[in-house]
């Protein structure tokens, strides 16, 4: 394993329960070591290194098409690496180097490595064909072989935290937008992951149903030591549940640092022209 | 016309003999033809090329070749090679990889239709491929394509009738031996072409039924139904009620703000509601 690149300085947030464990000997939660990702012609990320302790928040800013979400799916391997490597809790995910060469790992032992790692997509992305309940059981009980009996109770548990109780025997399709997220947030922690990605959780929402999702994000960071991986547009959101805010242009990071230095004395002119116009 | 209606009463057993016949070739015919759709349909969205382009080829081949030439190679030729297959078995098969051919195109594009997000929310909760489809994609792909299986399966009904080039006594044959007992040509086919009509008629109410199933799984109604139209319409008032509230309180100056959780009075967790 490399040195950790890039070790995140001390978190400002005030949301902190612990903070992440930045110190030299823990092993990143997640490292992209020289990770490369081109779709045909077009590169979208070249030569990125960077690393997000346990425990760590991490928002990733920057204008569209910046590359933010392409990391994303690529620690969710929704998106195959061009070049590189990402590891997860140290172990590869889905390259390794074996005897000097990149070698793709088997399919298997990606699924099992995505276990660890939890994803909210902007879309909300339910399964229309299962109730509420059905979509929180479904991965616990088929994929980690937890009971039936015990998979509902925590579902039930996770809905009362997202405050949808009532809803367990609803169709997705009978939520609003809001509350469909909610639920979302809801199916990826009953997988208990390590890592939590949230894209863009709250740009399809209407404006009036942002702050629900917002609060139970802001719960979860408060109450859990889970590692997240932030896209969001939501600045006063990063601002006050991230640990460090990373900057990208063009796929590679302009700055990174606090959230309080990011925002308030950026040194990058693109940080300035893009923070001015978002905020 | 008294005579005609006679000699049809007198004829209803051996024409009820050729509905039997035309309805066990739908029946076995449909079944086969899902099954060999499922299985060449789910083949051609295969990342594996050594499975998908079989599968494309044997598809290509059975939608490209006439229904009755396939029955006669069936009946006639294999044969010659020491098959001797009794002709209800060559009816059902030629009808199921005909028909199947094309509904496997139905459902190989419907599955494709289904949201990528449905593909990469089940990669997320690290499902495996199997089960992925299984309980993810195909319950999704399976509401989008009966409608067109249900065509295609009224298609088959009706090629049945080529059955009777192979020794088979079905409707269409035995409309034939009613016009010869009758001598009215009219009135003869004037009756199968009513039984055909009920029988397809039979089989879509079926296939409905079959597509309110799937569709009340996903949480939604047959497109355009009854119900649908009026929750459309309570949907698109709340809508509208909604975007003047939002309107309202924009102008008021109210709604800056919104989402950034910065309200001390709000808590982390909203009420039960949230509203569509």
């Amino acid at each position: 394993m490399p040195p950790t690149e890039n070790t995140p300085d001390t978190p400002s947030s005030s949301a902190t329960p612990s903070g992440p464990n930045t110190s030299a000997s823990a092993t990143p939660a997640i490292e992209f070591k020289d990770v490369e990702k081109s779709f045909g012609p077009t590169t979208v990320l070249k030569n990125l290194n960077f690393t997000v302790a346990p425990g760590e928040r991490v928002t990733l800013i920057g204008p569209s098409g910046s590359g933010k979400t392409t990391i994303l799916r690529l620690v969710m391997t929704l998106e195959e690496l061009t070049g590189g490597y990402i590891f997860v809790d140290g172990e590869p995910l889905t390259f390794e180097e074996r005897d000097g060469k990149r070698v793709e790992l088997p399919k298997k032992r990606t699924r099992e490595m995505t276990t660890r790692i939890g994803m909210v997509f902007q879309q909300f992305n339910l399964f229309p064909n299962m109730t509420v309940l059905e979509n929180i059981i479904e991965a616990p009980v088929h994929v980690l072989g937890t009971s039936k009996d015990e998979a509902v109770k925590e579902a039930k548990a996770l809905l009362a935290k997202v405050g949808l109780s009532d809803k367990a025997d609803a169709h997705p399709t009978r939520l609003s937008g809001g509350q469909q997220q909610r639920v979302a947030i809801a199916r990826a922690l009953a997988m208990s992951p390590e890592i939590l990605l949230l894209d863009e959780v709250t740009s399809a929402l209407d404006p009036e149903l942002v702050g629900d999702v917002l609060g139970v994000l802001r719960d979860i960071a408060e109450t859990t030591d889970i590692t997240m991986l932030l896209v969001t547009h939501e600045m006063q959101f990063a601002r006050d549940v991230s640990h460090r805010v990373m900057m990208f242009d063009g796929g590679q990071v302009l700055e990174e640092g606090p959230p309080d230095q990011i925002f308030n004395n950026p040194s990058h002119e693109r940080t300035k022209s893009f923070l001015s116009s978002v905020l | 016309m008294d005579d005609n209606v006679s000699t049809l009463l007198n004829f209803l057993p051996q024409l009820w003999e050729g509905v039997q016949t035309t309805i066990i070739l739908t029946v076995a015919g449909s079944i086969g033809a899902v099954i060999i759709a499922l299985i060449l349909g789910l083949t051609m969205t295969s990342p594996n090329a050594w499975l998908r382009i079989p599968a494309r080829i044997i598809v290509e081949f059975f939608r490209g070749t006439s229904l009755l030439v396939q029955l006669f190679w069936l009946f006639f030729v294999l044969p010659l090679f020491g098959f001797d297959l009794d002709p209800m078995v060559c009816g059902i098969a030629a009808l199921a990889l005909n028909y199947g051919a094309y509904c496997a195109e139905v459902v190989r594009s419907s599955i494709k239709t289904v949201a990528p997000g449905q593909w990469e929310a089940a990669i997320a909760l690290s499902l495996s491929p199997t089960r992925r489809m299984i309980r993810v994609i195909f319950p999704q792909a399976w509401a989008l394509m009966i409608p067109s299986i249900a065509t295609l399966l009224i298609q088959l009904l009706k090629g049945t009738a080529a059955v009777s080039f192979i020794t088979l006594s079905d409707l269409t044959d035995k409309t034939g031996q009613l016009r010869q007992a009758t001598g009215d040509t009219f009135f003869s086919y004037s009756v199968s072409l009513i039984i055909y009509f009920v029988l397809a008629w039979l089989l879509q109410e079926f296939m409905n039924f079959l597509e309110r199933r799937a569709t009340a799984a996903l949480g939604r109604r047959r497109p355009n139904s009854r119900t649908d139209r009026r929750e459309a319409r309570r949907l698109a008032r709340a809508d509208a009620a909604r975007r003047d509230r939002l309107a309202s309180h924009t102008a008021a100056g109210e709604g800056a703000n919104h989402g950034t959780g910065t309200d001390p009075t709000k808590g982390p967790f909203p009420g039960q509601g949230g509203g569509l």
